[in-house]
């Protein structure tokens, strides 16, 4: 009988904060200037130059800590991690490895034999790196340090996931639990967040760990599911030759579906560790800690009960709408304007994802304002607008945040709700439609519908269609 | 009286006075450099058009009363590891032969505040690395005592410069003494502040949790009004401290009356010249005759200083002095096609043999395996010294004794034997260890016109006793 293989899998997750400054200087860490605008002597390494720590990253990092029940450590330093590489200005990092801010903690998924725990090593405080840019027609590097320095955090977890699937709630989770803390947008594309697998096979029942590797180039969720399997299967491919698995680096190409080694064990780095002596170890006071723990914003979990309790809306709705804090924030800011949350909920579960799948935009991306949806809504509830016209608006209102009652104004797209009008239109619509209107009283009851299509076609779309229904069949009778 | 034989003080007050122009000054210490300069190699880069134009900006904020402080026109001279926008930064290395900095150190900018006119930067030992300025890429400085000898070092060039007149004070850094004992060997004074009382932004780091910049003077007197121009809060320097008293010139008192001294036994034994010893306890004697209370006690732990040190300092310097790889800035080797070997053939070519001797000391005492034998245990040694010091100054107000064991040794003699240049430093690496204030008060010469300096060791923040310790002791010394 052939062999029974399970899969270790931990992850080493970087995740960008969204501190409006670098981590060791004051340079903006805003995304798409021109090279090397977002520069300093401290974060391109000039000699002479020396960090100092932007205390809203420590906050970012107690803030996540907290929120994956991690242990704080309140005595925490930084320290350099040397190698060389141009896209590394001072040819260290600096990093957390002896002390790092956060230790033991873990989350909770979801999985199909129940709730289980992820454990989390440790969350540490880091600078990112610059980056290299090959230009093959000069044939040179060139190198843009806007990056560099800006804030980042690993979260490194325990090798307690053993599939894929555990492995993207795992993500998911966290992503969540950051995206709500408002530490982070964490996009895999835009590369916000990261994250290197570390995988090993071993033979179900033993209870030792195989021999790891650790993949990189992973940015979407579809990479690392497909790296996952990608990996499990040559290192059982391997075993099964009875060759061995050597630890090492390797990089996921998702084209290929395969991945290649990038360096060994044996030409593995030796970072000479050691405290960075131009920084002062961090202290978190208890008073610190405590009023970062009492601005915890309400987190998925939390928030999802709360729902339960206070909208009147389906349990699918509540999982859509708190799947990212961005849409939960407005629909909760559109309720709080007076809507009716049913009314709001199926505006974002309906017309705001099928226009998000349409033109492949992420929930994050919805630009449209609680106030302009709240607007939106009374004008339908008012009857000021039929659906056709709202659905129209709302399109609109999703492209450019128009203010909806501005634009019914501006195109005239109110409902005409003066009777006179009305019955000369319908009366008119009776008159070139005599197959129909003989239909209808023949007792084909759809013929109605194709007038009151007509009337509304005449009318631009600006009249109630319940109203158009009802003169006509007074007319008609 | 000629102009170069006036204190920086007293040259600023006959500035004040209009007796003497900015200029008049900064042509008198280039007259200066014209006789001396080729002899002694005090500096790297010297700017004598920037430095006449800024004599002209400061002339005109002093005659409209703008500049009133005791530096308000003094030509300054900067040890080459300090940043200075716009003028060439090499810390006498090949490697940053073509550096020129974007920005100023925090100190210079201060010195700068106070009126002072940076006419040049001075040689140093590459990296502040050595106790001769040797190991310059830019040629040794001789000293001005005599020229067969070396000036000490790191901060030769600095010292050499105000012994010469060819400046009238000087910035220096001192890691392990690198401001004590040149100024010891040349006959000047020289002072290594509390660490963190001198802002280090701007500073090219050598060893980073030891280094601090200072003064180097003619007197105690004008040695009190640089630290007091120097010394700031810096936000942009995680370690520099916020400190109340820094009117340093207050402390220029003549008295000693009660104050505790205490001269460490462990400081008069094996190796140190009979010459030197006579000096120092001489000047222990002027002090006491003062009024001050003298007593001898055990430090402890003297011998652990020089490999704790060594430690420390290379393993901080192999990671400071990654960041010069031909990348950015500086010298890089040519005719290399690949990343790795341009970064080995730019260190390679680029650094000296005693820098490269430091990068691999430390790259070797923080590699993992030995990380914690050397590193971590130089650390902890580090902490126990403090201790040791603390202890010290629960019974003393200032610790007296030696800055270095002998007097400034023949050009050449020094480098053929690294280990005893490393032992040379046993009198002032310590106070960097435990971050303590140390100042070097000449105090006589040897038998061959070389002077001889006495070193004055305070609590931290205690700059204020040593100044008045130091003050007192050369008003009151033999030929004053």
């Amino acid at each position: 009988m052939a062999k029974q293989y399970e899969t270790v899998i931990g992850l080493e997750v970087h995740v960008e904060l969204a501190t409006k400054t670098k981590i060791f200087c004051g340079c903006s860490t805003e995304f798409g200037g021109a090279p090397n605008t977002h520069t300093c002597p401290v974060c391109t390494g000039m000699p002479g130059s020396l960090p100092v720590l932007n205390k809203q990253v420590v906050e970012y990092a107690l803030a996540v800590g907290l929120a994956t029940n991690c242990t704080i450590t309140q005595y925490c330093k930084f320290d350099r991690k040397n190698y060389f590489y141009p896209d590394n200005p001072q040819n260290y990092q600096i990093s957390q490895l002896y002390l790092p801010i956060c230790r033991n903690g873990y989350v909770e998924i979801d999985t199909p034999l129940g709730s289980k725990k992820v454990g989390i090593h440790e969350i540490h405080m880091e600078e990112d790196a610059g980056k290299l840019i090959h230009d093959e027609w000069e044939d040179c590097s060139l190198v843009d340090f806007n990056r560099s320095g800006v804030p980042l955090i690993e979260i490194v977890s325990e090798p307690d996931m053993r599939s894929a699937d555990e492995v993207i709630a795992y993500l998911d989770k966290l992503r969540m639990i950051i995206q709500y803390l408002g530490a982070s947008d964490c996009k895999l594309q835009e590369g916000s967040m990261r994250a290197d697998v570390n995988l090993s096979v071993r033979e179900v029942g033993s209870e030792k760990f195989g021999t790891r590797t650790e993949m990189k180039n992973l940015n979407s969720f579809r990479a690392i599911a497909r790296a996952i399997e990608g990996e499990r299967n040559r290192q059982i491919e391997l075993l099964e030759e009875g060759k061995p698995v050597i630890q090492e680096t390797r990089r996921w190409d998702d084209n290929k579906e395969y991945s290649y080694a990038m360096r060994s064990k044996e030409d593995a780095q030796d970072y000479r560790y050691f405290p960075d002596p131009d920084l002062a170890p961090v202290y978190i006071s208890d008073e610190w800690l405590e009023s970062v723990r009492r601005r915890q914003p309400e987190l998925r979990t939390e928030k999802m009960k709360r729902y339960k309790e206070e909208f009147d809306i389906p349990d699918y709705d509540i999982e859509i709408i708190t799947g990212t804090k961005h849409m939960a924030d407005i629909f909760e800011a559109t309720v709080a304007l007076g809507s009716q949350p049913k009314k709001v909920s199926n505006w974002l579960m309906v017309e705001t994802l099928r226009l998000l799948k349409e033109k492949e935009m992420e929930p994050e991306d919805i630009r449209f304002s609680p106030e302009n949806l709240a607007k939106l809504i009374e004008l339908t509830e008012q009857k000021v607008i039929n659906s056709t016209v709202a659905k129209e608006v709302f399109e609109e209102m999703f492209d450019k945040d128009i203010d909806p009652q501005e634009y019914v104004e501006e195109k005239g797209l109110k409902t005409v709700n003066d009777e006179g009008a009305l019955k000369k239109t319908i009366e008119e619509v009776i008159a070139v439609n005599p197959q129909s209107v003989e239909d209808y009283k023949n007792g084909k009851e759809k013929a109605i519908g194709f007038l009151v299509g007509q009337t509304m076609k005449a009318m631009k779309g600006k009249a109630d269609p319940a109203s158009v229904n009802k003169l006509l069949k007074e007319l008609l009778s | 009286m000629n102009i170069l034989d006036y204190t920086a003080v007293e040259l600023s007050g006959k500035i004040k006075q209009g007796e003497i122009k900015v200029a008049e000054a900064v042509e008198a210490v280039f007259e200066q450099i014209d006789r001396t300069e080729e002899t002694l190699n005090c500096y790297v880069t010297l700017e004598k058009e920037k430095a006449l134009r800024q004599a002209a900006v400061i002339q005109g904020k002093i005659d409209r009363g703008e500049l009133t402080g005791p530096l308000a026109g003094v030509p300054f001279a900067i040890k080459d590891n300090m940043c200075t926008e716009g003028t060439l930064t090499t810390c006498s290395s090949k490697i940053l032969s073509n550096f020129v900095p974007t920005f100023s150190a925090e100190a210079v900018l201060n010195l700068e505040k106070a009126g002072a006119v940076i006419i040049g930067k001075t040689n140093m030992d590459e990296f502040a690395m050595g106790s001769t300025t040797e190991t310059s890429y830019y040629g040794v400085t001789r000293n001005p005592k005599n020229p067969e000898h070396v000036p000490g070092g790191s901060s030769g060039g600095s010292a050499a410069a105000v012994a010469a007149k060819e400046c009238f004070a000087a910035l220096g850094s001192d890691t392990g003494g690198s401001i004590r004992q040149p100024a010891s060997y040349c006959g000047v004074v020289g002072l290594k502040p509390t660490y963190g009382t001198v802002s280090r932004y701007g500073l090219i780091a050598y060893g980073s949790s030891l280094d601090q910049i200072g003064p180097l003077t003619k007197d105690v007197t004008d040695c009190a009004a640089v630290l007091e121009a120097i010394t700031s809060l810096d936000v942009k320097d995680s370690t520099s401290m916020e400190r109340e008293d820094t009117d340093f010139t207050a402390a220029l008192v003549k008295d000693v009356k009660g104050l505790r001294i205490g001269i460490p036994r462990d400081y008069f034994g094996e190796g140190l010249d009979p010459e030197v010893k006579a000096a120092v306890l001489k000047a222990a004697e002027v002090l006491k005759a003062q009024g001050a209370i003298v007593e001898e006690f055990d430090l402890s732990l003297v011998e652990y200083a020089i490999p704790t040190y060594y430690t420390i300092a290379a393993a901080e310097a192999s990671s400071n002095l990654e960041r010069f790889d031909g990348v950015k800035y500086g010298y890089r080797a040519e005719g290399v096609e690949d990343l790795h070997p341009m970064y080995k053939r730019t260190r390679s070519e680029g650094f000296g043999a005693e820098v490269k001797r430091r990068i691999m000391l430390g790259s070797f005492v923080l590699s993992s395996g030995y990380y914690d034998a050397y590193y971590l245990k130089a650390l902890k040694v580090k902490a126990l010294i403090k201790k040791a010091f603390d202890d010290a100054f629960a019974k003393y107000d200032v610790i007296l004794g030696p800055v270095a064991p002998t007097t400034a040794p023949k050009l050449g003699e020094s480098l053929l034997d690294p280990i005893k240049m490393y032992l040379g430093d046993i009198y002032t690496i310590s106070i960097n260890l435990a971050g303590l204030p140390g100042i070097s008060v000449p105090c006589g010469e040897d038998k061959n016109g070389l002077p001889i300096g006495l070193q004055l060791i305070g609590d931290s923040f205690q700059e204020k006793k040593l100044l008045r310790a130091a003050y007192t002791y050369e008003q009151c010394k033999e030929g004053n």
